[in-house]
């Protein structure tokens, strides 16, 4: 019960969250990103809120996130070929880079969307 | 009343798993062979790891257990596969006769490809693997899975560097199988020193099977152990198994105790003689014989009439040639007037041909315990087993012939087995050692005397039987096989031309014997023949003598009477002529 109830607080704000950068940025250079979850743990709030603030950080509203819960939707797994959870796949620009993990650390993770070099 | 009934049938029913016998429960895998050695299969509802190194077949056998399971037993199965696209799986075991792509369009299977490459991945913080437990829980609801397969899962391990995150998921996902109650068949392959390079074995403790793949003197073979089964009994040998077009054989035929029944039928050798020297009727049904002999010596003609006869009482007959081609089998064997190809062609007869190094020799022993299986023969014939040598060692040939026999024993199917010693050797030894398993030994030898070389036959042992000791010559002929007596005189045994010299002197000398009594016999005949003559001629001199007697007797009868008479008459006369004189007296 106590799961639902904050399952279905954040996934909201998550969607709001896309939405509102999809109208703020129209340009080529948007960024499409995936989060893939499974139901609202601990692991995937913390990835999701680590996620922002690091975009937010490097580049606002160049991006766009869409949050995909594996729970209500599993066949969307294997699209991606998701195994771990949370993953976070960058669709665009290519090439696809993904990235698993809570993103806490901010460093990697931004080696990892190829944001700072390795 | 009725309730507490209820309730204590509810009971009474519910302990499930434990079956009657306290053994656990499992899951039969379809595999021949396989779920003899495990004693029913796989441990139901727990994973079993199947590890081997690279090309032992461990994908094969997780597929054949899923497509066994769906088509045979009718439990659908999941097979994720972190190595293979299912169209690669689709198409490596399309040759094996398992059309995954139907049983896919039918949900009895479901594929899910799983792939991780580490160059796409950056890993920070914390993560689990609940993207794998949702995407195998999908495809075991998809199809209702009771089986599942994952191939292989060490695949992982080259994914992600958080070595521990991933060992204790693993651990989970284990735990989380079993909650599903899934029989799971999860491969690894073979690290240095230990089971599996990641230590899979530490997860999957139930059962551990182990494949392996050995080349010896080129020739490879496949073999299976059964590592570990917790809770049951199983057998702890290495089985030599066999893929081929119809999946994996394992062959279980070690460990057989000398339990085989015994049958007091007797099966014609195909030679009357050769049955009247064994004891009057041929061979036990269900016993091994062998026929050994030197090069040339008709050893295949007398499997070959052995085989005649079999499929003449109407029996199924499995010859396994290992020297000749079947044509040239048939050919040969028809210039001795022992005509197989009609039984060829009626399917009684299988012939079998191949050269014994194509195949290891365990190899070897599960094709033929495949094609008794099929064909259900009533005796089967190995020509000759001496070449087993060439693809092993003759210790292993000896390993591999004693399971053969054991197993022939046991299917109540009479073998016949030849072998060729080579020349030099002791006749009554033979390379393999196998003599004392066989039931019935026959031995040809060439005999050379006089400028040739004739061929004996020997029973040298034949078990359960009052068998002939005598040597005897084995002629093949254009109408078969012919046993003569050889001749025994004081120079020795003796064959052929000078077997046939001595029958022609003797011959000669019962003739001039003959002559001899017939002459003898006349000359009696004809004594007889005198000695009546005299004796007639006596007779009538006695009965002439005996007529001249009785005259003289009737004659002197006849004077006396006269005289008599005379005396009488002369008296009478004096009397009265005397009548005056007595006055004057």
């Amino acid at each position: 019960m106590k799961k639902s109830t904050t399952a279905r607080r954040p996934s909201p704000a998550g969607k709001k969250a896309a939405g509102s950068s999809q109208r703020a940025v129209k340009g080529d250079s948007k960024w499409e990103l995936r989060l893939y979850v499974a139901g609202q743990t601990p692991k995937s709030l913390a990835a999701m809120n680590n996620l922002r603030r690091v975009l937010d950080a490097h580049m606002p509203d160049q991006y766009r996130i869409e949050v995909v819960d594996l729970l209500a939707n599993p066949r969307l797994a294997k699209e991606d070929q998701i195994v771990a959870i949370p993953t976070l796949v960058r669709k665009l620009p290519s090439p696809v880079r993904k990235i698993i993990g809570d993103l806490s650390d901010t460093e990697r993770t931004l080696v990892g969307l190829q944001l700072r070099p390795g | 009343m009725t309730t507490r009934n209820k309730a204590s049938k509810k009971a009474r029913t519910r302990p499930r798993p434990p079956s009657p016998s306290g053994t656990l429960p499992k899951v039969a895998t379809g595999i021949v062979g396989l779920d003899e050695i495990t004693g029913g299969g796989l441990p139901k509802g727990r994973p079993t790891l199947v590890c081997g190194s690279a090309g032992c077949g461990k994908t094969l056998f997780a597929m054949e257990f899923l497509v066994r399971g769906a088509v045979e037993h009718g439990e659908p199965g999941v097979f994720i596969a972190f190595e293979e696209t299912p169209e690669e799986l689709a198409q490596n075991v399309r040759s094996l006769g398992f059309d995954l792509d139907d049983l896919i369009a039918k949900k009895k299977i479901s594929i899910d490809y799983i792939r991780v490459e580490r160059s796409e991945i950056t890993e920070t913080g914390e993560f689990d693997l609940d993207g794998l437990f949702i995407r195998l829980a999908l495809a075991i609801d998809t199809v209702g899975a009771k089986r599942v397969v994952l191939d292989t899962i060490e695949t992982l391990f080259g994914g992600f560097t958080n070595q521990g995150v991933l060992r204790s998921e693993l651990r989970r996902l284990f735990r989380w199988l079993k909650d599903k109650k899934v029989t799971c068949v999860i491969t690894g392959e073979r690290g240095d020193g230990a089971l599996t390079r990641q230590g899979l074995e530490e997860y999957v403790s139930d059962c551990v099977i182990l494949l392996d793949h050995r080349v010896t003197e080129q020739v490879s073979t496949r073999r299976l152990r059964i590592v570990k089964y917790r809770g049951s009994v199983h057998g702890t040998n290495e089985y030599p198994f066999l893929i081929d077009e119809h999946g994996i054989s394992v062959l279980p035929v070690t460990g057989l105790g000398l339990t085989h029944e015994s049958s007091n039928e007797r099966v014609s050798s195909g030679v009357p003689q050769l049955d009247q020297m064994l004891g009057g009727e041929g061979y036990y049904r269900g016993s091994s014989i062998l026929a050994t002999g030197t090069a040339g010596t008709g050893k295949t003609s007398l499997a070959a009439h052995f085989a005649l006869s079999t499929c003449k009482r109407g029996e199924r007959c499995l010859y396994l040639a290992f020297e000749e081609s079947p044509s040239q089998l048939l050919r040969n064997m028809r210039s001795i007037n022992v005509n197989l190809e009609p039984y060829r062609r009626n399917g009684l007869l299988q012939l079998h041909a191949s050269r014994p190094t194509l195949l290891g020799l365990e190899a070897h022993l599960v094709q033929i315990h495949k094609m008794v299986t099929e064909f259900e023969p009533g005796a089967v014939i190995v020509d000759p087993i001496s070449n087993f040598i060439a693809s092993g060692s003759a210790a292993d040939a000896q390993a591999m012939l004693l399971r053969l026999i054991d197993f022939l024993k046991e299917k109540q199917i009479t073998a016949m087995f030849t072998h060729l010693t080579s020349g030099g050797k002791p006749a009554e030894a033979t390379d393999m050692g196998v003599s004392s398993l066989i039931d019935t030994w026959l031995l040809v030898r060439d005999i050379e005397v006089g400028g040739e070389r004739n061929r004996g036959l020997y029973v040298i042992k034949s078990r359960g039987m009052a068998h002939s000791n005598q040597v005897r010559e084995f002629l093949i002929t254009s109408r078969g096989i012919a046993l003569q007596d050889v001749y025994i005189g004081p120079e020795g045994v003796l064959t052929g031309s000078l077997r046939a010299a001595q029958e022609a002197r003797e011959r000669a000398a019962s003739l001039l014997r003959r002559q001899e009594i017939q002459r003898k016999q006349r000359e009696i005949e004809r004594r007889r023949a005198a000695t009546r003559a005299q004796i007639a001629a006596l007779k009538l001199e006695l009965e002439a003598a005996e007529l001249e007697a009785g005259l003289v007797v009737t004659q002197d009868e006849a004077r006396e009477q006269l005289l008599t008479e005379n005396r009488t008459a002369m008296a009478t006369r004096r009397r009265g002529n005397n009548h005056a004189g007595k006055a004057r007296q």
